[in-house]
């Protein structure tokens, strides 16, 4: 049924990079905002709040860390619009910043958009 | 602006209703204003009211990027009550829930206020001990709630079905006083009595950058050209990390989707407002006979207004389990708001790094209850610098670690 797609059903479909797999969100738990600037000990108190609480929130190109939770259970990235429920990618959890290949798919997409770090 | 009352409907039917007048102006944007909000919802227009009635600034623009009250504030399931946990979001809560107690002889216009009654359910021992301890807090407030008996919940919800498959209820958290509203009047009463004090709502006026000067906001640029002011007031609700991107500061805020679903209209059923936080769902039902029903929040960040599919599903089991009535209901409307969520659950009303910009954000999944009490302080707030209301709910809350927490409170997103 073609139907079932996204735009329709308002389902998030995301497909695991490690085990392979495509589902849509439920099998799937989100864990919030992607490539933090982290600060432990030693941080100022502005830094500490920036990096527990502040978040860039962003409306249209976002980046979030994802679990495959009723699957392999294991943690990844996802690159998505906020604005559109359009997902750009999704790549392994033990990188600092989006691959350039998924960075030169948003930017052939969204005009003008370039990769900034969050903090 | 000319009075309703009932001598205004009987004269206006002996001459076809022509003399019924414009509830507001649409006018042109000036060049500045004394004070801009951003945001023509109901925490937007309340703050500009009481602006204007408590401090007398009238030299206001409300600037509005889509029709006004036509965000969060036409999206909710009216729901108002005050039975908090912490001392200030029962003050702030309990002075909003007063407020709407007379909203209508103050605005001259019908908000359709109905204290029918609110029930959160006890379903969990849990959740009984949680809500016996916000009772007795309450008392302590000053706000009037009491822990009641499954029976009480079977007297005054007749339709409950006490013996869940998952999950008894256990008891509940009674408030008599609190109730529900007609969201739109709320802003529309609000909007038109600050146009009667001479204020601007300046509707289709979507901002797109905040101008400053040496830490000031010097105004803001919009889609009909740039408008300067002497304070800024940001009122946007799921938009707040947007504007803040604007203004060049970041927010503890993620916004996420938030549906509600009406059924078909009945005959009246349920006279109060249920709320099942353990099963998650809650209900109560319009004076049209619609079931206005409100479910869970996405988990992710969404700026559609469109909801996850699965979520509906959820909310429809969670009440067709606490009410067994309604599985032959046929649903008639579903739709989404974006809400701003805090990690603590308890709103923002807050200066902001910009030293004349203020923001009034975070009210998350139950801002509608507060509109006027929200409009009270952050009007104090911008006139004065200081209100004893919003004292708690600062931004540095979130470095300080004085955290407003309030997630029982808010347990069920609502």
């Amino acid at each position: 049924m073609a139907s079932l797609n996204c735009r329709v059903c308002k389902m998030l479909i995301l497909k695991c990079p490690y085990c392979g797999a495509s589902g849509e969100e439920t099998e799937f738990e989100c864990g919030g905002e992607a490539h933090l600037k982290r600060f432990g000990p030693g941080s100022g108190d502005d830094e500490f709040q920036g990096y527990l609480f502040d978040r860039v929130n962003r409306k249209g190109v976002h980046f979030e860390r994802w679990r495959h939770s009723s699957g392999c259970g294991k943690w990844f990235h996802a690159a998505r619009n906020t604005e559109t429920l359009e997902i750009y990618g999704t790549y392994s959890a033990q990188v600092l910043e989006p691959p350039a290949e998924i960075r030169e798919k948003i930017s052939g997409k969204v005009p003008g958009w370039s990769w900034r770090e969050f903090s | 602006m000319k009075r309703y009352s009932a001598f205004a409907v009987v004269r206006e039917a002996f001459r076809n209703h022509a003399g019924w007048e414009k509830a507001w102006v649409n006018p042109e944007p000036r060049d500045k204003y004394d004070v801009i909000i951003i945001g023509a919802g109901g925490h937007g227009l309340a703050t500009a009211y009481y602006l204007g009635k408590n401090f007398g600034i009238t030299d206001v623009a409300i600037i509005e990027k889509g029709w006004l009250g036509g965000g969060n504030t036409g999206r909710n399931t009216t729901i108002i009550r005050s039975n908090y946990l912490q001392d200030g979001s029962a003050a702030i809560y309990e002075k909003a829930r007063g407020l709407y107690e007379t909203l209508s002889q103050e605005l001259n216009y019908n908000v359709m206020f109905s204290p029918r009654g609110v029930i959160m359910l006890a379903q969990t021992q849990h959740e009984v001990r949680g809500y016996r301890r916000t009772a007795h807090a309450n008392a302590l407030q000053g706000v009037s709630t009491e822990f009641i008996s499954p029976a009480r919940v079977k007297e005054i919800v007749p339709i409950i079905n006490l013996e869940g498959p998952r999950y008894p209820v256990l008891g509940g958290l009674w408030q008599a006083r609190g109730g529900t509203a007609r969201h739109d009047a709320v802003a529309w009463g609000y909007a038109r009595a600050c146009s009667s004090m001479g204020m601007h709502i300046i509707q289709k006026c979507e901002v797109n950058g905040i101008r400053q000067h040496e830490g000031k906001v010097a105004g803001i640029s919009t889609i009909r050209g740039d408008i300067g002011c002497g304070k800024l007031g940001i009122v946007v609700a799921g938009h707040s990390g947007h504007l803040a991107d604007m203004a060049g500061f970041r927010l503890p805020i993620e916004s996420v989707t938030l549906q509600a679903l009406v059924s078909e209209p009945i005959k009246p059923c349920m006279d109060c407002v249920v709320m099942a936080n353990t099963v998650h769902g809650y209900m109560s039902q319009s004076d049209k006979g619609e079931m206005v029903v409100g479910g869970g929040a996405d988990g992710h960040v969404n700026y559609t207004q469109r909801g996850s599919f699965h979520h509906i599903e959820e909310t429809a089991r969670a009440l067709v389990e606490t009410f067994p009535m309604i599985s032959r209901l046929k649903m008639l409307r579903q739709w989404g708001g974006i809400v701003d969520m805090t990690g603590d659950r308890s709103p923002i009303l807050s200066r902001t790094p910009l030293e004349n910009a203020y923001i009034n954000c975070g009210w998350g999944t139950g801002g509608f209850k507060a509109i006027p009490g929200s409009g009270w302080g952050f009007a104090e707030l911008m006139a004065r610098g200081y209100s004893p209301l919003c004292a708690d709910f600062g931004l540095e809350r979130f470095k300080e670690g004085r955290f407003v927490d309030e997630s029982v409170a808010a347990g069920v997103a609502h």
